[in-house]
């Protein structure tokens, strides 16, 4: 532990990584995403990740009751990072479960950089004044000496402030009582950081502002007390440098309007953009669940925009509704987890016979059962590919930043309405909560949408089993005279469309709902390789959210990166790139799934695999170390 | 407009003698009594032998999967409003796997017109009791009876605060028109319980009732606005009687012109009166070892109860409506520009 006398100078880095840490009621995730905010408003690349516990308010001062939001900003910035250069520790178990990592619970453990949440040379700020007898107790430390205790090294820079009582300093004219006081301390901390990293006061009282204009009596003691950890920083001059970010490379990112949105309401805005692109009404039925549940939030809220978003009484109610809604002529959506997804399986397969356009938002979180409801992870790609009953092929996506949830929430939408079938949009816990930069669209920027329809001249003669020369059968619904007809979840006869038990005819449609999700390839992007520095014979391949994470090491180790979004169908060109390589590695936060399902396409690649499953994004470090063995 | 507009050109597959034959030459005489043109109809269902009943109607149909009819139905009737949508349904679509859609089709009060075939038995499964089996029943899964209470529907229905109520007799085809037709008229949740004779696996199950000779001393259709008379010589009423120990009210029968025969009001909010006049007769159909008696009370007919209350698809967008009059954002390129957001 340094406790360094130098004068306070100046490092500029690339990018750094921060991890604010205290108790669930706290306001970490408050405290970060501002952080993230200004950060981004500043002209910085941003990738956050919320790490919270599953339960609502665990006993206050606890371990299992430690939140952490942690982000990274500067440019080049592909994840929210391995670890912190920067931690804030609002308490002792926050201390501890930073210092610890997944170890906090071992009696004898010590710092570990292999499983600590920062790094040798990091700073931490920790609030002394939470470090009472009491507090140490509360998260089961067995000194008086935190620091020792958990032999935190020298190289480590610790920052000792005495957050709670400056805090209350800081109010003392406020006529505030005590308890509120206390909600203000991470206000306290968040203007100190703001110290540490040079940032202007002046927009982050913008922002402030901004985020309690709803309870304006909020704003001036939290300024002020945000202001006055600002300047702490600055009189006191705590012995730690100030860190520069370098200038973001201004040519980097493309020109446009900014802002910084977070997985599960980019995935809510999609849907929206996608339903006015195509002239649909939009119907969402969901069902709360963790992670996916804002979404369902996001869409409530704008009935302003004729947004139609129940919540219904059960996961199989969300989707039966949307099919409903469908059936009807909407664009209809249902967002749920892994649990519920299971639950919707059979309806999934309804909406697949019965070829209506259906999109399935499927948030995915750790399984199996209720598993991990609050950690991320890839484990639902086999389910969204083949969990259902009888030969029931659907169209599944993944998005790969939280940004781009937009994109293929919007895509989900067209390939659904555009082709009468379910579209299964992978997101997980970590896109869902994270937050990007998006680069803001304009709606008539947007790829058209063009929903599937019915030709004027089959009025009176129309049937649900007539398709386009695409095999994508025609769509008609409720209202419409002369089409009406009689829809079905049992096989139906390949020209008439009425119920068929005939085993030719059978054959002849599970082989023509094979082919319509089949020719969607022709019409979706092909697979492009991201080039490594150096020419190598390695591809990284991952799918979904790891684009991050493999992005940066890919950049470390210099070779390619593959990353799918489009996974049912396959791009077209999938089988031409991946056999230019010698070596492929399947990376995924699962055992295997996406790697297992490349094999089953691809027998003849020599796919190898490397796979975490913690709940937790991967950590760059360990996969170029795996990659390099 | 005639019934044969409703009809579509499948040939109708329920077994021969099936009640279901019946309900659905009702539903369609009933569709074109109602008058509204088949394009504007849906009709959603399940599976069970009822299920088929898509099929037969010349509307846009959706034959879907065992027990979601309520929630697809729901999902048809929210998004589209001026759809005038029916569920065909049975006793284990309705009761048994699709239960939690039914209870809460009902107690948003969804404006859909709910058909509930009730034949206490699985016929398409081929013969396995289902939730209304009366208790001891013998069938193909209880062999040696079943040893479960089973569910009245109307105390289902009212319990969980239906608005509307009725019950009707495969062979009375007149008074399932009427049920039908009033049904579609009352804007709510509406159930119509159809007793139907499954003639293969539970033949005989309403026989109490559907005999002709017996009918009318064993029923009484109700109507509303009407004395409570039955009988076949229309010599009965009906009246309540309430225990002086214990307050328990109960229907009692009584002579035609005994001044305390009560008159039909299926319009009263508060649904005791309505609970008692539905649960009539039905200790005949909870337990096999049941017997009728000579002072066994008529089993109701006809609409029971018919309250007027908000539905759930008018308040969802009506509210919707509100929000829209005075907001600001109407479209995607409108809601970007309320973010946080700055120009690089």
């Amino acid at each position: 532990m340094k406790n360094a006398l130098d004068r306070q100078t100046q490092v500029t880095k690339k990018n750094v990584t921060i991890r604010f840490c205290g108790d669930s009621g706290d306001g970490m995730q408050l405290t970060g995403n501002l952080f993230a905010q200004l950060g981004a408003e500043l002209g910085h690349e941003i990738s956050t990740l919320p790490d919270f516990p599953a339960e609502i308010r665990a006993p206050q001062g606890t371990l299992g009751g430690v939140s952490g939001f942690q982000v990274e900003l500067g440019s080049e910035v592909y994840t929210p990072g391995d670890k912190a250069d920067v931690i804030v520790a609002m308490n002792a178990a926050a201390l501890k479960v930073c210092t610890l990592g997944s170890h906090f619970n071992h009696p004898q453990a010590h710092y570990d950089e292999q499983f600590a949440l920062y790094h040798r040379h990091a700073i931490v700020l920790v609030d002394t004044d939470s470090l009472t007898d009491k507090d140490l107790e509360k998260a089961q430390y067995h000194t008086d000496n935190p620091f020792t205790e958990l032999g935190i090294p020298e190289s480590v820079q610790v920052v000792p402030v005495a957050l709670t009582t400056l805090t209350k300093e800081a109010l003392k004219d406020s006529g505030m009582d005590n308890k509120s006081m206390l909600k203000s301390r991470n206000m306290f901390a968040l203007g100190l950081v703001c110290w540490l990293f040079d940032e202007p006061m002046d927009k982050a009282i913008h922002l402030l502002e901004d985020k309690f204009k709803k309870k304006p009596a909020l704003i001036a003691p939290n300024t002020k007390v945000m202001v006055d950890g600002y300047n702490y920083g600055a009189n006191m001059a705590l012995s730690v440098n100030q860190i520069r970010l370098g200038e973001s490379g201004d040519n980097s990112q493309e020109k446009g309007v900014y802002t910084s949105i977070a997985g599960n309401r980019a995935t809510a805005f999609g849907l929206i953009a996608a339903a006015e692109k195509a002239g649909k009404h939009l119907f969402l039925g969901s069902y709360p669940i963790t992670p996916a549940t804002d979404i369902l939030h996001e869409l409530a809220g704008r009935k302003d925009m004729n947004v139609m978003a129940i919540q219904v009484e059960d996961e199989i109610a969300g989707v039966c509704t949307a099919i409903g809604a469908a059936f009807a002529g909407d664009l209809a959506c249902t967002s749920t987890s892994g649990p519920g997804l299971s639950l919707k399986s059979e309806a999934i397969g309804l909406a697949v016979m019965a070829e209506l356009p259906l999109v399935i938002v499927d948030v995915q979180r750790g399984g199996p059962s209720t598993g991990l409801p609050t950690k991320t992870e890839q484990t639902d790609l086999l389910q969204a590919l083949y969990g259902r009953n009888g030969e029931c092929p659907a169209v599944v996506l993944a998005a790969s930043s939280s940004a781009n949830c937009f994109d293929f929430a919007y895509e989900a939408c067209k390939i659904a309405l555009e082709n009468m079938t379910p579209v299964v949009l992978l997101t997980d816990t970590y896109l869902a909560n994270g937050t990007g930069l998006w680069r803001i669209p304009k709606l008539v920027d947007l790829p058209e949408i063009k929903p599937q329809s019915v030709p004027e001249e089959l009025k009176d003669k129309y049937n649900p089993a007539l398709r386009d020369e695409r095999g994508v059968r025609y769509w008609a619904f409720p209202g419409m005279e002369g089409y009406a007809h009689r829809n079905i979840g049992l096989e139906r006869d390949a020209e008439k469309g009425t119920i068929s038990t005939n085993p030719e005819n059978h054959e002849t449609m599970v082989l023509a709902r094979k082919h319509k999700i089949e020719q969607i390839a022709e019409r979706i992007p092909e697979l492009k390789v991201i080039h490594g520095a150096e020419s190598q014979d390695t591809l990284l391949v991952g799918w979904g959210s790891t684009e991050g994470h493999l992005h940066a090491a890919a950049n470390e180790l210099g070779c390619d990166l593959a990353q799918f979004n489009y996974i049912c169908p396959l791009p077209k060109n999938t089988r031409e790139v991946l056999s230019q390589y010698k070596r492929i590695v399947v990376c995924e936060l699962n055992t295997g799934q996406f790697a297992t399902y490349l094999r089953s396409q691809f027998p003849e690649l020599p796919i190898e695999q490397y796979n975490e499953i913690q709940g937790q994004p991967f950590a760059v470090e360990r996969i170029v170390n795996f990659v390099k063995q | 407009m005639e019934a044969s507009q409703f009809k579509s050109d499948q040939y109708v597959r329920f077994c021969p003698g099936c009640g279901d034959h019946a309900i659905c030459m009702a539903l369609q005489k009933a569709m074109a009594q109602i008058g509204i043109p088949p394009h504007q109809v849906a009709v959603i269902s399940g599976i069970g032998c009822s299920s088929r009943m898509p099929h037969y109607l010349n509307t846009y149909g959706f034959n879907t999967i065992h027990g979601r009819g309520g929630a697809i139905a729901t999902g048809v009737k929210t998004s589209h409003p001026e759809l005038t949508v029916w569920q065909i349904s049975g006793d284990g679509d309705c009761l048994a796997i699709g239960g939690n859609h039914f209870i809460h089709e009902i107690r948003r009060n969804v404006d859909l017109n709910v058909c509930m075939f009730n034949n206490r038995i699985y016929g398409l499964t081929k013969g396995q009791y289902s939730p209304t089996s009366p208790k001891g029943f013998v069938s193909k899964s209880s062999p040696f009876g079943t040893v479960e209470r089973p569910f009245v529907p109307a105390q289902l229905v009212l319990g969980a605060g239906g608005t509307f109520f009725a019950r009707t007799l495969d062979v009375d085809v007149p008074t399932t028109v009427n049920c039908l037709v009033a049904a579609n008229e009352h804007k709510g949740c509406s159930i119509v319980e159809c007793l139907v004779n499954c003639v293969i696996f539970n033949n005989g199950t309403h026989a109490w009732i559907a005999d002709r000779e017996q009918r009318a001393e064993h029923s009484i259709i109700l109507k509303h606005g009407e004395k409570m008379i039955f009988g076949k010589n229309n010599d009965k009423g009906l009246a309540v009687e309430i225990d002086p120990v214990t307050f328990v009210p109960k229907m009692i029968v009584v002579p035609a012109d005994d001044p305390r025969v009560l008159t039909h009001d299926a319009t009263q909010p508060d649904p005791t009166l309505h609970r008692l006049l539905a649960l009539m007769g039905q200790n005949l159909v909870t337990d096999v070892n049941t017997q009728p008696t000579e002072d066994s009370l008529p089993i109701a007919l006809g609409v029971i109860r018919s309250v007027e209350a908000e539905t759930y698809d008018e308040a969802v967008n009506k509210q919707i409506a509100d929000v829209r009059e005075h907001a600001k954002v109407h479209n995607f390129d409108e809601l970007t520009a309320t973010l946080d957001s700055w120009q690089v």
